[in-house]
């Protein structure tokens, strides 16, 4: 849907800098993968998409993200309007404890302050569970607590809890990296599916799962410890496993760091 | 014989090292170690092992005959007035056998809960802002306010009761003159007492809370406060009455601020703002100190009370011991 | 502006019939390129990345027909919605980024709990001081107990609290140690566990029922122990005689004041010795250690400041602990005595404060409160110690 937009991008922890100068353009409704060895600073530039980086003290961004043109960082933006078009899904699985499945996927519309009219409210739920692929498993405990899931299906309710409040953008975290093979397939089948309504953007450490689901590939690397994070290549996936540009790049997916 | 069957006995244990140490695994290594004992040395070591064992045992069984006795005689003692009447009246007009400690029983739980209404929204508050706040701010003056805030608190949590009475008279007396003496007074006595104890107890179980729900409900979002109030709040919900109930049950049988400042009366009195009130310490200390002619009655009187707060005590504690307990069951 | 759009939203996805969707997500189209082309006035083509609304403005339409519905009942289209109808409120929230009246309300709140937390508990000492002046510089000739001046009262009364807490601290120091030491690394885990919550039964009790129990039952126990002891080692010079007859002296207020404390040290030796690591004392066991030796070696050298910190703040604990002590003790004015079984005692100054206020008048009443300033000074001190103790070591206290 919508047009994602880096320049620039530097994030720093305090004095550390994770991430220098990344510039990136994201197509809409297209799936773009961050890839690179662990430290490379992916899920902090993830994080400056939607302004979760500054929730950490300390923690700052220069440079400029654009989402349809849009400034996301400047200061005549809201971080909480920015969240609210930018989804989130999180490495390890983290439904709300207290709240049972449907509130947890209507936990976006509650914490934006909204209230819906009951059949809307059961509508929404519905088809954020169909859209996650979890309605069928979960359409007769929709009261019982979230945490009785499976990490799988705990991590399909967080993705089903994202769309239900139809951002524009999707992030994803390594959102399979705490899953077992059978689950990780099963979100990967909803990446695609996603692709369709929204704009993806997931970071991964399985190369493998890049190639499989994603248009675009982005990978980023880091000279060595203490230094930030840098964008090295970037461009369709097809080309960049086939046919790489950069040395780090070709050595990094023959497996010879990372 | 040295330490190498030793290890070879115990590897498949000494892998796991957590960081809390099991009662049971040092008694199962201990266990293992006991064939070694051989020498002259090795016994006298092994004696004096036992010996200090066997003082360390002393040690708990010393303190279980205070506890024994004191809620053997509370109870053995309170048991003779338990009755109805104990529940249903004052001490207004009476001298010697009769009487009841209704009037200290309500003005315990007004004073109780006034104290609870004020030093339960501070306290969390406090607590709410130090890490919901401060500890996510960059600025040098809220960090240095919030280091003021903790060490106040650090500092305040054991201060005497006594002491925290006397500022409230003090303070009371520069704004009603002296001599003044009300329910609501005791409240602000005890509440600057059991203010730390929340906050801290809250503080604790706030920044327990897994930094991904906070990024979550973020991410989805959500305005910090509604972050705060939908997510945070909740998951830490037992924890907070945990550390609620644990400073009523710190408050509830002080007896000195009370003496102080809500002071003693035989009559009932319901209205916080004016006048004596008694509570269920305050009154056992009196009965026993002002006895009159049938002193016994005095003395059974005072035991009942004890039994009565003894037991609402220890009640507050379990459940605050129970909320707890459910609240780390939860988190795993 | 949030709320207004919130309250615009329900009524919006209600009532709009299902061939308005395309116009309100056209509507909602025309929204973005404004947004979009304010933002690059604002900053003109800052970095050479110039915004291309209407490109982004066209896709919508290819979108499947469920999409489209879906789109419909999103939040987010009717906010931007009405942000385009009002420019002014967007620019004028620009000035605070990443707030909202809720936000701002609720850091307030907070905020003004932390000040009355610092403020009222603060201002504890000012207050004290403000009240206790006029007994230190008053010329005095009402001071309690006709004290002759206010350092006669307050130095016999100081040394009493120590003495009387040092009693106290000399038995349930290594006595709650000890437990802590027997139910962590000795007691099996289900022992361990009731010896803690006896530990928790023990802390619960309030102080008057010991001070009840301290009367009723420790004191007539012990007298008759008292005669004898003053009558066969009265030749030590702590126990010289004549014994007190009802049992009511410092050694019996200084073992129930040990009882009281007794917790405190407990439990928090046992939390500083849960924390020495497990791998630590299997190494010392492996290499064929005795239980005890281990606890030597290993536990009490790592938990040491930590117990050290457990042992004064249970100090200043029993300095301050009022209610029991003032009913076991009736104290002597002025003395200054280190006989542990006559009847004339020394008093503490927190038990004095609780034995006079209730009958104080004038300037009675500020010299209670000078007392009350000084065993404030005393605690704190001591508790600041503590903490400075604690702090390098826990970091999670």
């Amino acid at each position: 849907m919508s047009h994602l937009q880096l320049d620039r991008v530097s994030a720093y922890y305090g004095a550390f800098q994770a991430v220098a100068d990344v510039s990136l353009n994201i197509e809409p409704c297209s799936i773009t993968a961050l890839i690179g060895p662990s430290g490379c600073g992916k899920s902090t530039l993830l994080r400056t998409i939607n302004r979760l980086h500054e929730t950490i003290p300390g923690a700052r961004v220069t440079g400029d993200v654009r989402l349809n043109g849009q400034d996301v960082l400047g200061p005549g933006s809201d971080p909480v309007e920015v969240r609210s078009r930018v989804g989130m899904v999180f490495q390890r699985a983290n439904p709300f404890p207290t709240m049972s499945i449907s509130e947890n996927v209507l936990a976006g519309v509650k914490l934006r302050g909204r209230r819906l009219a009951p059949k809307q409210a059961e509508q929404v739920v519905e088809r954020s569970l169909k859209a996650a692929n979890l309605w069928q498993e979960t359409k007769d405990r929709l009261k019982k607590s979230g945490a009785g899931l499976s990490g799988g299906q705990q991590q399909r309710l967080c993705i089903a809890r994202a769309i239900a409040v139809q951002p524009e953008v999707l992030l994803m975290d390594e959102p399979c990296s705490a899953l077992d093979p059978a689950s990780t397939a099963a979100i990967e089948e909803l990446m695609v599916t996603l692709k369709s309504d929204y704009t993806v953007v997931v970071v991964t450490h399985n190369l493998a799962q890049a190639a499989r689901v994603s248009d675009q590939t982005a990978f980023m690397s880091v000279d060595r410890a203490g230094q930030p994070g840098r964008l090295i290549e970037h461009g369709s996936t097809v080309s960049l496993f086939n046919a790489p540009t950069q040395t780090a790049t070709c050595d990094y997916i023959a497996g010879k760091f990372g | 014989m040295t330490g190498l069957d030793l290890i070879e006995v115990d590897s498949p244990v000494t892998g796991s090292t957590g960081s809390s140490l099991a009662p049971g695994r040092a008694q199962a290594l201990w266990r293992s170690s006991q064939p070694l004992a051989s020498t002259r040395r090795q016994r006298r070591r092994r004696i004096k092992d036992r010996a200090m064992t066997a003082a360390l045992a002393a040690c708990a069984l010393i303190a279980a005959v205070p506890l024994v006795s004191l809620l053997w005689t509370t109870v053995s003692h309170g048991l003779a007035r338990l009755d109805p009447t104990f529940f249903n009246q004052s001490m207004r007009g009476v001298a010697g056998v009769g009487g009841g400690a209704l009037h200290a029983i309500w003005g315990s739980v007004l004073i109780t809960l006034a104290a609870t209404a004020l030093a339960a929204p501070v306290g969390l508050g406090t607590a709410l802002w130090l890490v919901e706040c401060a500890d996510r701010s960059r600025s040098a003056l809220t960090s240095g306010l919030a280091r003021a805030v903790r060490a106040v608190v650090g500092v305040t949590a054991g201060i005497p009761s006594i002491v925290a009475g006397l500022f409230v008279y003090a303070l009371i007396a520069l704004v009603a003159g002296p001599g003044y003496r009300s329910g609501l007074a005791g409240a602000i006595a005890l509440a600057v007492i059991m203010t730390p104890v929340v906050e801290s107890a809250c503080e604790e179980v706030l920044a327990r809370v897994p930094g991904e729900l906070r990024e979550g409900a973020l991410a989805l979002g959500a305005p910090q406060w509604r972050c705060v109030t939908s997510v945070i709040l909740p998951t830490a919900r037992p924890g907070v009455i945990s550390g609620v109930l644990l400073g009523v049950s710190r408050v509830v049988g002080e007896t000195a601020p009370l003496l102080l400042v809500a002071g003693f009366t035989d009559s009932m009195n319901l209205n916080l703002l004016d006048g004596r009130m008694a509570s269920l310490p305050v009154y056992i200390y009196s009965q026993w100190q002002n006895k009159g002619v049938q002193a016994a009655a005095y003395d059974a009187r005072a035991w009942t009370a004890a039994l009565v707060l003894v037991a609402l005590v220890l009640a507050l504690h379990l459940t605050a011991r129970l909320s707890a307990r459910w609240a780390t069951r939860k988190e795993h | 502006m949030t709320a207004f759009a919130d309250q615009l939203l329900p009524v919006e996805l209600e009532e709009r019939a299902p061939d308005d969707l395309s116009q309100l997500l056209t509507a909602d189209r025309v929204a973005d390129p404004v947004d979009a082309s304010r933002a690059a006035d604002a900053q003109p083509a800052a970095r050479g990345v110039p915004p291309k609304p209407a490109e982004q403005s066209e896709q919508p339409v290819q979108l499947g027909p469920s999409t489209q519905s879906d789109r419909a009942a999103r939040p987010d289209r009717s906010d931007s919605a009405a942000r385009a109808d009002q420019p002014v409120q967007r620019s004028a929230r620009a000035g605070r980024p990443g707030r909202n009246l809720g936000d701002i309300g609720w850091r307030g709140l907070t905020l003004a709990a932390a000040v009355t937390t610092v403020l009222a508990l603060g201002s504890v000492m000012a207050f004290l001081a403000l009240e206790g002046a006029p007994a230190v510089a008053g010329d005095a000739t009402d001071l309690p107990a006709q004290a002759p001046d206010i350092w006669a009262l307050t130095w016999p009364l100081l040394f009493g609290s120590a003495w009387v807490s040092g009693l106290a601290l000399a038995v349930a120091a290594p006595v709650g140690v000890g437990i802590a030491l027997f139910s962590v690394l000795i007691a099996r885990r289900r022992l361990g566990g009731w010896l803690g919550a006896s530990i928790d039964i023990l802390a619960a009790v309030p102080s008057v029922v010991y001070g009840l129990w301290g009367l009723t039952v420790l004191a007539p126990l012990v007298a008759p122990a008292y005669a004898w002891v003053a009558d066969r080692l009265g030749w030590i010079p702590f126990l010289a005689g004549p014994a007190s007859a009802t049992g009511r002296t410092v050694l019996t207020a200084a073992m129930v004041l040990a009882v009281m404390v007794l917790p405190l040290v407990a439990s928090l030796s046992r939390e500083v010795i849960r924390l020495v690591p497990s791998n630590l004392i299997e190494g010392a066991l492996a290499l064929g250690a005795t239980r005890w030796e281990m606890i030597r070696l290993v536990v009490l050298p790592q938990a040491r400041s930590g117990i050290t910190a457990g042992v004064m703040l249970a100090l200043g604990r029993a300095l301050g602990e009022t209610m029991a002590v003032a009913m076991v003790l009736s104290p002597t004015p002025f003395l200054i005595s280190f006989h542990l079984l006559r009847s004339e005692n020394p008093g503490t100054v927190a038990s004095f404060i609780a034995q006079n206020f209730p009958e104080a008048h004038g300037l009675e009443t500020n010299a209670l409160i000078w007392l009350g300033l000084v065993l404030f000074a005393l605690t704190f001190l001591i508790n600041s110690l503590a903490r400075t103790l604690v702090r390098p070591k826990g970091g999670t206290t």
